[in-house]
Parts: structure tokens; C-alpha cells; sequence
């Protein structure tokens, strides 16, 4: 048995980066501690695809990785219009040879920001965002706002490492010396912690967040009474709390992204912290979802100058959000070809969009089975990343952490597989060409 | 052996006291020799021959880069271009994506870039952006004047321990040399707040003063191939010139055993302010030139404007924020736990504004007035105050009087009050343009000893061919020249053929690795563990940047004086 110490964890944004595991005969025999449940169920391992695979007459058959790789890179090749998707939970050395397969093929290369936390991009792009990392949260604020979000369910290891519940330097006290300010429209596990729980009604976030910016530019006349289920006395009582802040930091998720107004409301939501930045320090963090899904952000940014629904039919990269992004590019029926890779659009895209998904060929790259493989065409099975593979993450605050081998895997890593589609896929062309 | 000979051309070569010689240049396994046997042969035909161009001081690579990336697809979509047979995907002007920087330089000839701030904790993300830039041989200075455990080394005066921990830093982010920005101010930022040269950060007790003249004599200690490398407080700030020069006069008393500076300041147009308001605002370019050319300890980068749209982005979290204060504009912002911070908002240089104006002609009048060139050196501090790809720009008006004088006239009409350049009639002969584009920006960076910025034999096969001749005069055709060079050549392979990208070979990656005494590091490492333990929301573990960043490593090992 061998203890493996400072693991990092590869399922939520937080990257804990501090888990001890057991490690014998190849295997994840104990997660000691540091991970949460979800985390180590995770490093522990689960239910695999256990072969690359590809359809037949409607099922799908065992076949080697040569044969499911030769057979992938026919169906990119041979597409007019491929969409690459996914990206989020893998490491960005696999990013980055998707980025250089879309180049190659003239794909579209979409990940699943365009269904979380694109908003929150499109809202950057309007207003920029005020920020900083999750141990300046941890040794400095005095006031923390999760808006929209449920980090004792979602991110169960965010409060106690990075925010409310943590000690730090100015922060010997822990919560107790500490105000928790949950913005919600039903009472979850969060706001059950709550020094202030705003249940706001269902999209009126929109409302609150102006109301709150209205009062922090000192124009509390014009609040009315009640905002978005709000009075105005809680709004004022919060407004108050929020100015006497030392530092202050708002943590935002799904639960205003994607209702209502959604970019806009996040727009709202970084003026607002603009607002109270003129009374103390705020900042001002989105909630990301999977380990890497702010990775393939950057890398994606730095390689193609975007972060997301990017078009490379022209040979140089078009971003157009709305036209571009996976789901919108399915309901117009426009991709005839799909690789998805570590996401599951199977399970979290809309119905019009799985529709025209199931009826095109798809490639499917990921360790474990999802919905989205009972219609993959072709299949192949990846090592887990932070268990089986090593490679670069960035944590929702976008610093950069290594994730940790800790066993030998059967399977390839993603890159590896994404790069022998890219030979293959360069080999048909070359061919074509002569 | 692959060897090359450019023969016939002009050769500019400072380092060597190579002055506009007709002169062979051979290159062998991609290094400068004597003579060659068997070489592929580029003729010149009379044109300017220079080593290849090193950048002492640009934002090309890390975190806040791309945060400038990510929150202007309006930049990005200028810039656009299509993939070649050799070339990957373009985009940007102001915040070019990876590739592009790479391209772009290499087609200026230039064929090193120092990255000129990096944040430790995310030292690995400049690292990925680096290695994903083609061509250009490249190094990052690792941010530490904000760092707690700088501050507190400081303030207990213990110079051998924070010399530990700056050798440790420089190994851990595999970084160059030490970076300071707005020290004090930054950690102030934390609080909402900022400070200047002489104020005392809260908390740490220590003024930026004792920051700036503790790092400065650690560095010396090690004996970094760089000196210190500094944006002084209160950058922007009308009348902030008296603070630039107090800054110099800080390590006036500071030894070192390296032929070079002890510190370096950047970006010397923004810290070359006279007036008290932006009303009365004018050029002190004259009083900071005075200082540099009566005194031998320090040198500058101009950080020249480049009128037009562009993406200011720096360390200094609190100027961002009055940046933005003043313009409106959408304003980026990230504060780095107990080390650093960062800020991003767009910026338009325009020359219908008298700020803008007289902070346009301050940059190339400190080029002028500074009279010795082997103290300055050409930067634009891309992005800040304009694009690197502007350059060229910036060399047409340097060696062009008459050039200068046209680009003037069409400014607001403050510059022929509050501004210096119209007045002064010094040209730069295209000597004086090699020292501050390679000679000066290898020595102050210590580079010249491993094999940059010169031509003489053991340097590196960097070359710069560009299509003009020593006689050219005319402005437009200067920079035309240094836009596109005729050819590019680094480490002996041609990457550059008539204004085209034709090779893409990967950099190497330049870093320190300072030596010291063992009980002397684990001392240090005692307080350091601490900072892991209780504050850093990462593990001691897991914060060195790994081999696996590094692919193409190039080390300079140095070691502790006693």
C-alpha cells in the first residue's frame, strides 16, 4: 500500500488539490481525506466502457482502437460541417490538439460553457469582471454572497476551503466573524447557513441585483417596497451589510446564468459589485461547473483569440455565440458529424437539439458511459484524468494546477486518442489531395 | 551539419562594435562560427544585417494576456488570418492570439521576448502560453515585490533569507529574473486601496522604498544575469516624475559583480509626468533622461505610445481601476493571494487629445534626450501602450526628424507647449537602433552571454535581414523595412522569407536557477511552509511548475555570494 498525498481532484471547479488516497495493487483502495463524497467517489473509480466500440445494424460492437480510430477519422473527414464539443473535463493538452482538429478539419469547436457559464462570458465581453483568486476570498473577505447557487450540494468543498467557512489571515475567526448572504428562489442546504437569505421569485434576479445596485449609488428612493419578492428593508438591511464589508466577494451560478434575463443578469451582477466597489473592496466569481471548464476557456482563447462556439470553416476562427454554440448549430440541423468528448450532451441538451445529434454520426470520447452513448456511433474509452493521466487544469478562479497520476490505466488519454484521429484524419486527406 | 552563410550584407552588430560593415556572417548547427564549408548561401545584396531583435519587456503569454483576449472579441476579430501550410490561425491586434505573437515578431525580425510579468501561482499558465508561441526564444519575470513573504523578509531586514526565497521562487515558476510592480500598492489594491514610493503598507510595515531596495540587493546577491526590473509607483500620475527619479536614487549604493544595471525601469514614458492635474499635465521626459545620463546604475525601456485602440493590462490592480475610472470601459480585474494582483481595461491613444498627446511624444523624447542609447531600450510595453506591432513605427520617428515633425502637425496642438519633441533634432543612425532593439535589451538582461543579441561567434544563428539599404532615409521605407524583414533566420533556419512565415520551430524557454546555502533555504523554507499551511489555497506540493511546462529549457545556474 502506498499513501499518495496532495491529490488534486478532478470533478468540480474547486480542484482541491490537497486529498491523501491509498493506493494498492493499481488500485484506489481509500480516499483518507480531503476529497467530499462526490470527489471520491470519483478518484475511488465506477462503472467504465469497457472497449472502443462502433455501430452496427444499431449496436454497438467491440472493436480495437485502430479500427474505431480509422473509422472516426472517415466520418470527420468526410463531414461538411463537424462539430467538435465538450472539452470540460479533460486536461488542456487534450484541448489543445482538439483546437488543432478543428483547424484541420474546419470544424466548429463548442464546449460546455455554452450551456453553463456562457453567459457569464458574454456578460465579460459587455463589462469585464472584477475577480480574484479563491485564497484572496479565503484570507480577506468578511462578506460572502452565493447567488443563484447551492455550493453545499454542488461544490460541497468550496465554503470550507475557499470562502465562509475557511480561516485565513484576516480571517482567524472563521464564519463566526463572518456574514453568508444566499440569493435563491427555494431554501437549499446554503441558505439553511445563511446570516441573510433572500428567496427571490423565480427570474426576477434581474429586479433584485438593480435594486441592490439602485441603493449601493446611493438612489434607495426609488426602490419600491417590494422587489422580485424582496422587501425592500432586507434589500436595504443587505445593501448595508454589503458596504460594510472589508471585502466582499459574490459567487454566482446556473441559478442565474440561465433564467430570466441571463447574460444580463450577470452584467447586472458584475455592476453591482462595480457599485459596491465604490464603497469598499468586492469581487465578483462564477461558480464554474466541471474541473476544466474554465481550461478549455483559456485555451481555446489563446490558440483560436475565443473562448467558446468558435468556427473554423473559414480557416481563421468566427465566434458568434447564439449562431455558433453546439445547441444552435444542432436545431438548425446544420452539423452532419459530432465528436464529443468528457461531456455528456446526451443528457443536458435540449430535446430539438438531441434529435438532430442521434441522427447524425457521433464519436464519443470519455471513460465512463453516459447518455450520450446509447446513440454514439463510435465509442472509445479514455484513462481518468487525475486518477490514470496527468495533464494541466484551471480552477474556477483560472489558476492553473497539474493533476496528479496515481495508477497505471488499460486505456489511452485523451490526447493520445485525439491525436491519432488527427494523423488519420491528415492521412485521408493527403490522399484525397493527390 | 547544416550551415548557412549570408554573405553582402551590411552588418549591425553593437555588441561586437560592429558599425554598417560589409561582412560574412556563417552559422553552423545554429550557432555563429568563423567560416563554413558547405553552406546554403543567402545573399544579402547590400542590405541591413542586425542580430535578431530581443524584447526586454512585453505582455505576451499568462493570465491576464488571455483574460485581454477573452474580453475583447472585438480585438480578436481584427486581426484574423487563415491558416497556411505552415502558418496556424491568426487573430488580434492589440491581444493577438499565441501564434500570431510569434509570427508577427519573427516577421520584425526579433527573435526573443522577455514576458514581463508573471504571477508565481500562475506561473504554469504563462508557461502554456509560451510554449504554444512559435518561434520566439522567450523567458518570464516572476512578480515578487507584493509577495508577504517579501514584505516580511523586508521588514526584518533578513536579505539572505529573502535572496532564499527569490531563488526558490525562480526555480518554482522556472522564472528569469525579478519583477517588481507598484510594490506595496498592489497588496494595498487587496483593500481597495494604493500607496506611494514612501507610505507604509499596513499590516507589513514596510514602505515600497525598503521593497524596492531589499529585492534589488537579494538580486545582487544571487548574481541574476537581470538586474531589477521595475514599474515605480503611482504609474500614470501627473507629476509622478520626482517618484521615478527617487526610485532610481534607491539602489544608487547597491553593488553588483555584473557588467549591467542594478535596476531597470519600465515602461519610463508613463512615470515621466510633470503637472499636478490632468489639466496642467506636461513632458518631464527631460528631468528623467537627465538622471539617466548623469548616472551609470540604471537603465530604461520607453514604453512608447502608438496612437489607436489597444488593451492596457498590468500587475497594477489600482491603476487599471482609475483607468477605468476615467474612460468608462469595461474593466477586468484579478487579485492573486499573497503575491500579486492584476488589471485589464481597453484604452484609445488619440491624438486629438492633449494627454494623449503629450504622453505620446514623452516616450520617444526619452529615447532622444537619453544621450548614451546602451541605457534605453525600444518598447511599446505591449500592450500598454500600444501593440508591438507598432515597432516600426516607432523607429521611422526615432531615425526621422522630418518624420517626427509631420506626425506632430497632426497632433492636438499642446505638443508644441507641454512637450519636448518638437524642439529636439537628434536622428538615430540605424546603429544606434541595433543597440536599443538587441545590444542593450541582451546586456541589461544578461542574455549576451548566452548567446543573444550579437552576431560574434558562439552566439546564437539569430539573424534580421531587412529590405533597405544603410542609406535609406526615407521614413515610410524604414518602416516598411522593419515591419517585414527580407529574412528572418533563428538558429541558423530560415523562419522568414520575403515578409513570410516559412518555418515554424518551437523557442526555448530561458530560466535562473540561483544556488544557496542549504541551511539558509530550509530556514526560509520553515516560514514558507507556513504561508502554504495557513493562507495559500494551493499545497507547497503542487505550486512548482512541473518539467512538463518546459519543453525546449534553456537554464543559467547562478550561485549565492557569501
Amino acid at each position: 500500500m502506498v499513501e499518495v498525498t496532495d491529490v488534486v481532484c478532478s470533478l468540480c471547479g474547486c480542484v482541491c488539490d490537497d486529498i491523501t488516497v491509498e493506493v494498492e495493487d493499481n488500485k484506489v483502495t481509500k480516499v483518507k481525506r480531503g476529497a467530499c463524497s462526490v470527489g471520491k467517489s470519483k478518484l475511488m473509480g465506477h462503472n467504465r466502457i469497457k472497449s472502443p466500440a462502433i455501430r452496427v445494424n444499431g449496436e454497438l460492437k467491440d472493436c480495437s482502437y485502430d479500427e474505431a480510430i480509422k473509422k472516426a477519422a472517415e466520418i470527420l473527414a468526410a463531414s461538411r460541417r463537424p462539430l467538435l464539443y465538450g472539452w470540460s473535463s479533460t486536461v488542456c493538452e487534450a484541448d489543445k490538439v482538439g483546437v488543432e482538429l478543428a483547424e484541420e478539419l474546419g470544424a466548429v469547436i463548442d464546449n460546455t460553457a455554452s450551456v453553463c457559464h456562457g453567459p457569464s462570458v458574454l456578460a465579460i465581453q459587455d463589462v469585464g469582471l472584477p475577480s480574484c483568486t479563491l485564497g484572496e476570498v479565503k484570507n480577506r473577505a468578511d462578506v460572502i454572497i452565493y447567488w443563484g447557487a447551492n455550493p453545499a450540494e454542488a461544490h460541497a468543498n468550496h465554503m470550507k476551503r475557499y470562502s465562509y467557512v475557511s480561516k485565513g489571515f484576516w480571517t482567524e475567526e472563521g464564519k463566526k466573524a463572518k456574514k453568508l448572504v444566499v440569493v435563491d428562489v427555494r431554501a437549499t442546504k446554503t441558505t439553511k447557513m445563511a446570516d441573510v437569505f433572500l428567496q427571490i421569485e423565480q427570474g426576477k434576479d434581474y429586479l433584485v441585483l438593480s435594486a441592490l445596485r439602485a441603493i449601493l449609488y446611493g438612489h434607495a428612493d426609488v426602490v419600491p417596497d417590494e422587489v422580485g419578492g424582496v422587501s425592500k428593508k432586507d434589500l436595504l438591511e443587505t445593501a448595508e451589510m454589503m458596504k460594510g464589508a472589508k471585502f466582499g466577494a459574490t459567487f454566482f451560478g446556473m441559478g442565474v446564468t440561465h433564467t430570466g434575463a441571463r447574460q444580463n443578469n450577470i452584467v447586472n451582477a458584475i455592476q453591482m459589485t462595480r457599485a459596491a466597489h465604490t464603497h469598499t473592496k468586492f469581487t465578483i466569481t462564477p461558480m464554474r461547473g466541471h474541473y476544466n471548464v474554465a481550461g478549455i476557456n483559456q485555451v481555446c482563447t489563446w490558440e483560436t483569440g475565443f473562448p467558446f462556439a468558435v468556427d473554423l470553416t473559414r480557416g481563421y476562427a468566427w465566434y458568434n455565440p447564439g449562431e455558433l454554440s453546439a445547441t444552435d448549430l444542432l436545431i438548425r440541423q446544420e452539423c452532419d458529424a459530432a465528436l464529443v468528448i468528457a461531456s455528456d450532451p446526451g443528457a443536458h441538451f435540449p430535446g430539438e437539439s438531441i434529435k438532430h445529434l442521434a441522427k447524425v454520426p457521433v464519436i464519443q470520447i470519455d471513460p465512463f458511459p453516459n447518455p450520450t452513448t446509447e446513440f454514439a456511433d463510435v465509442v472509445f474509452p479514455a484513462a481518468v484524468s487525475g486518477v490514470e493521466a496527468e495533464g494541466n487544469v484551471y480552477r474556477m478562479d483560472n489558476i492553473p494546477i497539474r493533476l496528479r497520476k496515481l495508477i497505471d490505466s488499460e486505456y489511452p488519454e485523451d490526447e493520445e486518442i485525439l491525436k491519432r484521429i488527427l494523423d488519420e484524419v491528415r492521412a485521408i486527406k493527403e490522399k484525397e489531395s493527390n | 551539419m547544416a550551415e548557412v552563410l549570408i554573405k553582402n550584407g551590411v552588418v549591425y552588430d553593437p555588441l561586437n562594435g560592429v558599425k554598417g560593415e560589409k561582412k560574412d556572417i556563417c552559422i553552423r548547427d545554429g550557432k555563429v562560427v568563423a567560416e563554413v564549408k558547405n553552406p546554403k548561401v543567402i545573399d544579402a545584396e547590400g542590405r541591413v544585417v542586425m542580430p535578431g531583435g530581443v524584447d526586454i519587456h512585453s505582455h505576451i503569454a499568462g493570465g491576464k494576456v488571455n483574460s485581454g483576449r477573452l474580453f475583447r472579441p472585438e480585438d480578436g476579430r481584427k486581426g484574423l488570418e487563415a491558416k497556411t501550410k505552415v502558418c496556424r490561425m491568426q487573430s488580434g491586434y492589440s491581444v493577438p492570439n499565441t501564434f500570431a505573437i510569434g509570427y508577427r515578431y519573427a516577421k520584425m525580425g526579433y527573435t526573443f521576448v522577455m514576458e514581463a510579468a508573471m504571477p508565481p501561482l500562475a506561473a504554469r499558465h504563462t508557461h502554456e502560453e509560451m510554449v504554444d508561441t512559435p518561434i520566439l526564444d522567450n523567458a518570464a519575470l516572476p512578480l515578487l515585490d507584493n509577495n508577504w513573504m517579501t514584505m516580511e523578509y523586508v521588514n526584518g531586514g533578513d536579505i539572505d533569507l529573502l535572496a532564499a526565497y527569490v531563488a526558490w521562487i525562480m526555480k518554482a515558476t522556472k522564472g528569469f529574473g525579478v519583477k517588481i510592480v507598484n510594490p506595496g500598492g498592489t497588496e494595498m489594491w487587496g483593500w481597495g486601496k494604493n500607496c506611494s514610493l514612501n507610505d507604509t503598507v499596513p499590516t507589513f510595515n514596510v514602505t515600497p522604498a525598503e521593497i524596492i531596495k531589499g529585492l534589488g540587493e537579494a538580486n545582487e546577491k544571487l548574481e541574476m544575469p537581470h538586474s531589477i526590473h521595475v514599474h515605480t509607483n503611482m504609474l500614470g500620475h501627473p507629476g509622478n516624475f520626482e517618484i521615478t527619479k527617487e526610485t532610481y536614487d534607491l539602489v544608487k549604493g547597491v553593488n553588483t559583480v555584473k557588467d549591467r544595471q542594478v535596476m531597470h525601469t519600465t515602461h519610463t514614458q508613463f512615470h515621466s509626468y510633470g503637472g499636478t492635474n490632468w489639466g496642467d499635465f506636461e513632458s518631464k521626459a527631460d528631468e528623467i533622461a537627465g538622471y539617466i545620463n548623469q548616472n551609470d546604475h540604471a537603465t530604461i525601456d520607453i514604453g512608447s505610445v502608438i496612437l489607436g485602440d489597444t488593451t492596457t493590462m498590468t500587475a497594477d490592480g489600482p491603476m487599471e481601476y482609475n483607468l477605468y475610472q476615467i474612460t468608462g470601459r469595461k474593466w477586468t480585474n484579478h487579485d492573486v493571494e499573497l503575491e500579486t494582483g492584476s488589471g485589464i481595461t481597453p484604452f484609445l491613444y488619440s491624438g486629438k487629445s492633449p494627454v494623449n498627446t503629450i504622453q505620446w511624444a514623452i516616450g520617444v523624447e526619452l529615447a532622444l534626450l537619453v544621450e548614451d542609447p546602451w541605457k534605453i531600450a525600444l518598447t511599446t510595453d505591449h500592450p500598454n501602450a500600444g501593440p508591438f506591432i507598432g515597432y516600426p513605427i516607432l523607429i521611422s520617428m526615432l531615425m526621422s526628424k522630418k518624420r517626427r515633425d509631420e506626425s506632430s502637425a497632426d497632433m492636438h496642438k499642446v505638443i508644441y507647449d507641454k512637450a519636448l519633441l518638437p524642439s529636439i533634432d537628434r536622428e538615430y543612425s540605424l546603429y544606434e537602433i541595433a543597440i536599443i532593439t538587441r545590444g542593450m535589451t541582451a546586456k541589461a538582461l544578461g542574455l549576451h552571454e548566452h548567446g543573444k543579441g550579437h552576431l560574434g561567434v558562439g552566439a546564437d544563428g539569430d539573424v534580421a535581414i531587412y529590405d533597405m539599404s544603410p542609406e535609406e532615409t526615407d521614413a515610410g521605407k524604414i518602416q516598411k523595412a522593419f515591419l517585414n524583414t527580407k529574412y528572418t533566420i533563428k538558429g541558423g533556419q530560415i523562419v522568414v522569407k520575403d515578409g513570410e512565415v516559412v518555418a515554424t520551430p518551437d523557442g526555448k524557454t530561458y530560466f535562473v536557477t540561483p544556488e544557496c546555502d542549504d541551511k539558509l533555504t530550509d530556514e526560509m523554507m520553515v516560514k514558507l511552509k507556513d504561508k502554504f499551511d495557513r493562507y495559500y489555497s494551493v499545497t507547497l506540493n503542487n505550486y512548482p511548475v512541473q518539467d512538463a511546462y518546459v519543453p525546449n529549457p534553456y537554464e543559467i545556474k547562478t550561485q549565492m555570494r557569501g
